[in-house]
């Protein structure tokens, strides 16, 4: 494959399926935490930062 | 007894080798930094051979309490670090801005010229001082939301101890002329490879604390810090890529060239940017804001996709930085428009930090570490419109190679991450010392209204100079010929550099009385006698209902 194949594959690539799957993974990671049940789950982490009390020595 | 005549051994090893580099160098400043290498592995020696426990000397000079839960001692080196570079990197600022106003103070003299104290400069406060607070904060963090001690004790001390090596060595290297000529990638190969060496320790000692975890859940805030090791791994390696022309010279040669070289380079440009100066510093933001104010953080599902999206856009942005060169067109728009897509996820948490104090707003009242919080945060927001805004073309066209570049990058750097990093100072250092507080709560007050006025100097003037300076460049008369020549524009933006400057001693001034407060805390002595924050004076004479007005 010449220098230039390549460059088209890649582009063709990159605009088409690359681009829509990128996409989709940050659609489905950005919607993940809104999933039902998961509001008890961001709760609990955003207070687990309370749970101790030892911050020093 | 093995363990330690084969570490006796190693840095005996790296002794001789650094001599031997040092009689072979090919330039005197890779003479002088083999020489400084020497020294570096002879104090190694000498530390192993005595069986010094480097622990319990630092924890007798320093005054630490006794041994906890968690392993802080490191951490405490990094706060006296950050402090002590933060402190030199603003003077090396304040220094060449008043070099720019009054060229007599280069004093004729190669080594502070403004070319060679600037890379210093920008090194010390962002690697140095922001370096140091991103590993001395991470160390705390990832303990405390992990609920385990660090892994990997002692490669933690290496990655503190070769940090500061890679820092001597890159702003010595500045001084005698060793650059790279890469903006914020200015150390020369040798330190490159020493660098990548600590950075893979890092990563190691942060991945391996999260894995032997006892929290199910890995906070928000880890995500963010393990985003900033990661990619700055990634930048480091590829915008690096050189071939030395001796290996015991100082110089180097890209494996990159013309405007691939100038794409690689502001990728690596913006995204340190994006990851070490924003997606570390978020990280302290998601930690600290909520323990000052003691409340959660105010959508934790909005820390999620503030986080996915800060990673999904920022690696695009880089091209913006090239606006109107030979990079192709297409790449320009695109790194324009994600650097527009950004305003969002940024302003996301902006909001979301701002949003945690919702329902204690009267923290600002009582709590000048707050105040500081708040103010980064409200910096944080601004620099990420400003940025967006600057990169679109048209605007581009006008501020680019000007003074508002350099206003833009301060106001991100002075009041985001400057002041997150003061907040955290001052939340840690009481900690770290088992202190009852910080030796005095109005120096903070003190240093937050020296900062921001400082930084609105800063900003101010640097908008007008740039401003200026972009119309002058552009204006052209009747006859198609440029109005103005260059020494005109810079005869023009004189006041605003005396501006700039005294900006600069303001914030400087801030910090010092910070050095001052965090030393007499550290040292223990007794809290300065003050009239507490928290008290609004009871007037009975206006605790009266409001009268209601007179008819006309």
């Amino acid at each position: 494959m010449n220098p230039g194949a390549t460059y088209d594959a890649m582009r063709s690539f990159v605009d088409s399926w690359g681009l829509a799957a990128m996409s989709v993974v940050f659609l489905v990671l950005c919607l993940w935490p809104f999933r039902p049940g998961a509001r008890g789950e961001a709760r609990e982490a955003a207070n687990s930062i309370f749970e101790d009390d030892n911050d020093g020595e | 007894m093995e363990m330690v005549v084969l570490r006796a051994g190693a840095w005996f090893a790296v002794l001789v080798l650094a001599v031997v580099a040092w009689a072979l160098a090919v330039d005197w400043g890779f003479g002088v930094h083999m020489l400084i290498c020497a020294v570096a592995a002879g104090l190694g020696l000498i530390a192993t051979l005595r069986g010094s426990d480097i622990d319990a000397i630092s924890r007798g000079i320093l005054r630490s309490p006794d041994q906890g839960k968690y392993d802080d001692e490191p951490i405490r080196w990094g706060v006296i670090a950050t402090v002590f570079w933060g402190m030199a990197g603003f003077l090396a600022g304040l220094y060449i801005a008043l070099e720019l106003a009054f060229p007599a103070l280069n004093l004729g003299l190669e080594f502070i010229n403004f070319g060679r104290l600037r890379p210093l400069h920008t090194s010390a406060v962002i690697f140095a001082f922001g370096g140091n607070a991103l590993i001395a904060t991470s160390y705390y963090v990832v303990q405390r939301t992990c609920r385990a001690r660090l892994a990997f004790p002692g490669l933690a001390r290496f990655v503190f101890w070769g940090y500061q090596l890679f820092i001597v060595l890159a702003a010595t290297g500045y001084l005698m002329g060793i650059t790279q000529g890469k903006e914020y990638a200015e150390p020369e190969w040798y330190v490159d490879l020493w660098l990548t060496i600590v950075w893979v320790a890092y990563l190691v000692v942060f991945v391996g604390t999260i894995l032997k975890r006892s929290e199910p859940h890995i906070y928000v805030a880890n995500w963010f810090y393990l985003s900033f090791i990661l990619t700055v791994a990634m930048l480091h390696l590829v915008n690096n890529a050189s071939i030395p022309i001796s290996f015991f010279g100082s110089k180097s040669i890209s494996v990159y060239a013309g405007v691939q070289s100038a794409l690689v380079q502001w990728w690596y440009g913006h995204n340190a940017v994006g990851f070490f100066l924003t997606a570390g510093f978020l990280g302290m933001m998601y930690y600290f804001v909520p323990k000052q104010a003691n409340r959660p953080v105010y959508s934790y599902r909005l820390s999620i996709i503030h986080f996915w999206a800060l990673i999904f856009l920022y690696i695009w942005a880089g091209p913006h930085h090239l606006h109107y060169t030979a990079l192709p067109d297409w790449a320009q728009t695109l790194g324009m428009v994600f650097s527009i897509m950004l305003w969002m996820p940024s302003w996301g948490g902006m909001i979301n930090g701002l949003m945690t104090l919702n329902g204690a707003w009267d923290k600002l009242r009582t709590d000048p570490i707050m105040r500081m919080f708040v103010m980064s945060l409200a910096f944080y927001g601004m620099s990420t419109f400003e940025g967006p805004m600057m990169s679109i073309k048209t605007v581009n066209s006008l501020s680019h190679y000007t003074d508002w570049t350099i206003g833009h990058v301060h106001s991100g750097a002075l009041g985001w991450n400057g002041m997150v990093t003061f907040g955290a100072l001052y939340y840690l250092t009481p900690r770290l010392w088992n202190r009852e507080r910080l030796y005095s709560l109005r120096m903070v007050g003190w240093h937050f209204w020296l900062a921001t006025l400082g930084i609105v100097f800063y900003a101010a003037s640097m908008w007008v100079a740039g401003v200026t300076q972009g119309l002058m460049w552009r204006e052209y008369g009747p006859d198609g010929y440029l109005v103005n020549s260059f020494v005109e524009t810079v005869k023009a933006l004189h006041p605003m550099y005396v501006a700039r400057a005294f900006g600069g001693l303001l914030y400087l001034s801030g910090a010092s009385i910070m050095t001052y407060n965090i030393t007499r805390t550290i040292l223990g002595h007794k809290l300065r006698d003050e009239a507490p924050l928290n008290e609004t004076a009871f007037d009975p004479a206006k605790d009266v209902p409001l009268k209601p007005a007179a008819a006309l």
